[in-house]
């Protein structure tokens, strides 16, 4: 076991976890511990854009920016923190800019912008063209950009450290951040990372769905965490399913796709999304338009010999823009497809996508312990985050907006933090969790093996807790999860080595699944109403009276070592905009 | 050597297709593991898989039902992360952009790790020397303006256009691990760190073009680069590496760009 002193110290390295970097670097000693090599991280998978109200090329303001998110979050968002969002927006995507990210250009050489989904003029009167892009790889460019800074501050980073295990200390009955333990892929060393403060920034957690455009990496690592140390997750049963992944396989095609023209189709052709939002058709809030679909298969209108897809079109849309303003898209549609968008419509089902809950904080990205609580020293920023910008569901191109907003706030908060703060004292024996984590698995004899109980989680909690939920549906999740904890307590792994053991950390990984799959059930079970992307069919409508509230999720361990979960709930900050009905 | 054979019940098609679309094919795996010998050997293995998936959807089967201890690095399985790069049938290539039935599956398919990096573990191998190249060439926007702009630099669609090929670089290393010159030397610093140069030097915004050049003026540098195109041809991305490269070489002459 090593153990390393650091005044900062981030976990990830995408967008958010390299933002926080490029300003912790600068005034903290700061250490960046990454599963992956940065530049493999998923912000690098985004597409469409990143919305700021530059009004570049139409009127616009961060009050109608303000209004479209909390309106798109279905009201669960804290209106405070979407103020915050929308107006640094601009600030951030100036800041990208001059740090050298490549946007698209206007005529008269300044950031292009193009419509998005749930993106409004004046309120919801029309469509308005707030997201700044380059081409439909505008997370590559981010995560591109932010690296090239990291490189230029001199970012320390530790890549293919694994960490497992969040350290709290108790300082005169507070409860503090001490550090992390981290397991080195390349060597299977433990690592005790001793930090004033610790930026949480690892992403999000889509791989317990099957159809997914979430990377295998996203496993929910930090979420889990902390959560096994005591700290409450948000709102986790909001999980967004994004229209249009493509069929069967998940991969995402961009929003922009329909910001550029592209309209849905059923098997008869029909523009079925003018039926469900007359004035934002295509381009509707993500939850509506996935519901949509759903909708149109249920009824029979889906397309194929099984009659479970729906038709993203761009036929209709000139060559040479697809070439210029979505050409990675249309190379996925050929390479894995085998289709030409040119002439064909493309095969879509919605995939999921985003976790709109996650880790609890408040707007300077300072962790919660309960309602009202900030843990000193601990911090989250990103997807693995819960400000909460995105309530109920997140708008399009509000998440690239996010990491750069939030993880700059956090990496400055953190390390005024630790230049003020004192070390605080590890815990007695700070590895002996994650060392017993490890050897378990590695071990075990057990019978049970990883992509067995990984495949049956994913059939249930995409049968069951996907886009339309009921009670029943719900419950037979809880108690699938349920059965799959229990036999992943006889799993084995064959690697027994210690070099890049990938099968001992897909073990990991999916025991972090588990745990929040768990939570995302619970927490869904007890929302009685439908709400963003949480559609319950037993409870379709929308209920402000007892239910505009976030849920707080916290695991309780009883005195005989058994496991549960105790929901309680914070009520949403709301400042100018009063609750309405959600129309598009 | 072991030849294990996927248990079909495991892969059993999906209900509703009356024709199986799964093919017998046969893997056949570059491993090594010093933790248990020096040597280097081929592993064979048969799955049953549909041909329309991925290399990577291959690989994977086999860790997951065959043999967990094959390893590999893979993140987004779609082509942007750059992670699973690796030499297919003797070409470089991203394992999830490359479909099973592209490649002949009625032989053998070889899978080993890129050349010219170290070969840590199976399919994976020591990236830090490649990623130090990356860094030598200063892969970030340099400017002289003291005085930051409020509002974003103005460029116009032109000059942005001029540096789009190399902006999708997501540094996979096929291409530095493609070249013949890369693999005689490792001190070249190879197609990528050049592209990522390339990628600032016709920026119009960057004011750094002179010390770009001048570190690729190198004895390590672009004249090292034989044109054979092997770069151009592995990247994944359809970058124009070679003419990139010959564009450097061009400014380089000319100090122009």
């Amino acid at each position: 076991m090593k153990i390393h002193k650091y005044d900062t110290v981030i976990v990830g390295a995408g967008g958010a976890g390299m933002r926080a970097a490029i300003e912790s670097t600068k005034r903290s000693r700061t250490a960046v511990l990454t599963k992956l090599y940065p530049t493999r991280s998923h912000t690098g998978a985004a597409q469409g854009g990143m919305a700021a109200a530059l009004a570049n090329v139409e009127e616009d303001n961060w009050e109608w920016h303000t209004f479209d998110t909390i309106k798109g979050g279905d009201y669960l968002v804290d209106q405070d923190a979407a103020e915050i969002l929308a107006k640094e927006a601009i600030d951030s995507v100036l800041d990208l800019e001059k740090m050298g990210l490549p946007f698209n250009r206007t005529p008269n050489g300044t950031i292009d912008q193009r419509r998005f989904g749930g993106h409004s003029r004046n309120h919801g009167e029309a469509p308005v063209r707030r997201s700044c892009y380059a081409a439909d790889r505008t997370g590559h460019m981010i995560l591109q950009t932010l690296y090239q800074n990291c490189v230029k501050e001199g970012v320390e980073f530790f890549n293919e450290f694994y960490v497992l295990d969040q350290l709290i200390s108790e300082v005169d009955g507070v409860k503090k951040s001490a550090g992390v333990v981290a397991y080195e892929l390349a060597t299977g060393e433990i690592h005790v990372f001793q930090a004033k403060a610790v930026i949480y920034a690892s992403g999000g957690t889509g791989k317990f769905f099957k159809v997914t455009s979430n990377a295998h990496t996203l496993t929910g690592d930090g979420q889990a965490a902390v959560y096994r140390r005591g700290i409450p997750l948000e709102d986790m049963e909001f999980f967004q399913f994004h229209p249009t992944g493509i069929w069967r396989m998940g991969i995402l095609l961009t929003e922009g796709a329909r910001g550029e023209g592209g309209i849905l189709r059923n098997k008869d052709g029909e523009r079925f999304m003018e039926k469900y939002a007359p004035v934002m058709k295509d381009l509707a809030s993500r939850d509506v338009v996935s519901r949509s679909i759903y909708t149109e298969i249920r009824e029979g209108r889906g397309c194929g010999p099984e009659g479970d897809h729906v038709y993203l079109d761009l036929t209709h849309l000139p060559p040479e823009q697809l070439d210029a303003k979505l050409p990675d898209i249309t190379e996925f549609a050929r390479t894995y497809l085998g289709i030409e968008p040119y002439t064909d419509p493309i095969p879509i089902q919605p995939t999921a996508h985003y976790a709109m809950g996650g880790i609890p904080t408040n707007v300077a990205g300072e962790v919660l312990a309960d309602n009202t609580t900030v843990v000193p020293g601990l911090y989250a920023a990103g997807e693995v985050a819960c400000v909460s910008v995105h309530g109920a569901n997140r708008l399009g191109t509000n998440s690239l907006l996010d990491i750069n907003v939030f993880g700059k706030r956090a990496g400055i908060a953190a390390a005024e933090y630790s230049q003020k703060a004192d070390f605080v004292e590890l815990p007695e024996d700070p590895a002996s969790l994650v060392v017993a984590q490890i050897e378990r698995l590695r071990n075990s004899t057990g019978t049970e093996r990883v992509s067995t109980i990984r495949r049956e989680l994913q059939e249930t909690m995409d049968a069951n807790v996907m886009v339309f939920r009921t009670e029943q549906t719900i419950k037979t999740a809880v108690e699938k999860i349920a059965e799959l904890r229990e036999r992943y307590l006889n799993v084995s792994v064959q690697d027994k080595g210690k070099r890049f053991n990938t099968d001992l950390l897909e073990a990991v990984e999916l025991g972090n699944l588990l745990d929040l799959a768990e939570v995302m059930a619970v927490s869904a079970l007890a929302r009685k109403e439908s709400r963003g992307g949480h559609y319950r069919e037993d409870y379709p409508n929308r209920d402000d009276v007892n239910f505009m509230r976030h849920t707080m999720a916290y695991r309780e361990v009883g005195d005989d070592g058994t496991e549960s979960i105790r929901l309680d709930y914070k009520p949403v900050v709301q400042t100018r905009y009063q609750p309405m009905e959600r129309k598009y | 050597m072991a030849t294990p054979v996927l248990d079909k019940a495991d892969s059993a098609p999906e209900p509703g297709f009356a024709d199986s679309p799964y093919i017998t094919v046969t893997f056949r795996i570059r491993r090594f593991n010093p933790e248990i010998s020096a040597e280097a050997f081929w592993d064979d293995f048969q799955v049953e898989i549909d041909p329309k998936e991925r290399v990577l959807d291959a690989l994977h089967k086999i860790k997951w039902e065959l043999d967990g201890s094959l390893t590999f690095r893979r993140s987004c399985a779609h082509g942007i992360c750059g992670s699973d790069a690796m030499r297919i049938n003797g070409k470089n290539r991203l394992a999830c952009k490359t479909l099973i039935k592209d490649i002949n599956p009625a032989k053998p398919i070889t899978v080993e790790a890129i050349k010219g990096l170290t070969v840590l573990k199976d399919l994976v191998v020591d990236m830090d020397p490649f990623f130090q190249a990356y860094r030598d060439v200063m892969p970030f926007l340099i400017t002289k303006d003291t005085n930051e702009p409020t509002r974003e630099r103005l460029q116009t669609a032109e000059d942005r256009e001029r540096f789009d090929d190399t902006t999708k670089c997501i540094l996979c290393a096929a291409c530095t691990s493609s070249c013949p010159v890369f693999w005689n030397d490792g001190q070249y610093f190879g197609p990528a760190a050049i592209v990522n140069a390339h990628r600032f030097i016709f920026d119009s915004r960057d004011e750094a073009g002179e010390q770009r050049l001048e570190i690729l003026n190198d004895r390590d540098g672009v004249w090292r680069c034989r044109t054979t195109f092997n770069c151009t041809d592995a990247c994944p991305r359809g970058i124009e590496i070679t003419k990139a490269i010959q564009e450097v070489k061009r400014a380089l002459i000319t100090r122009r760009y």
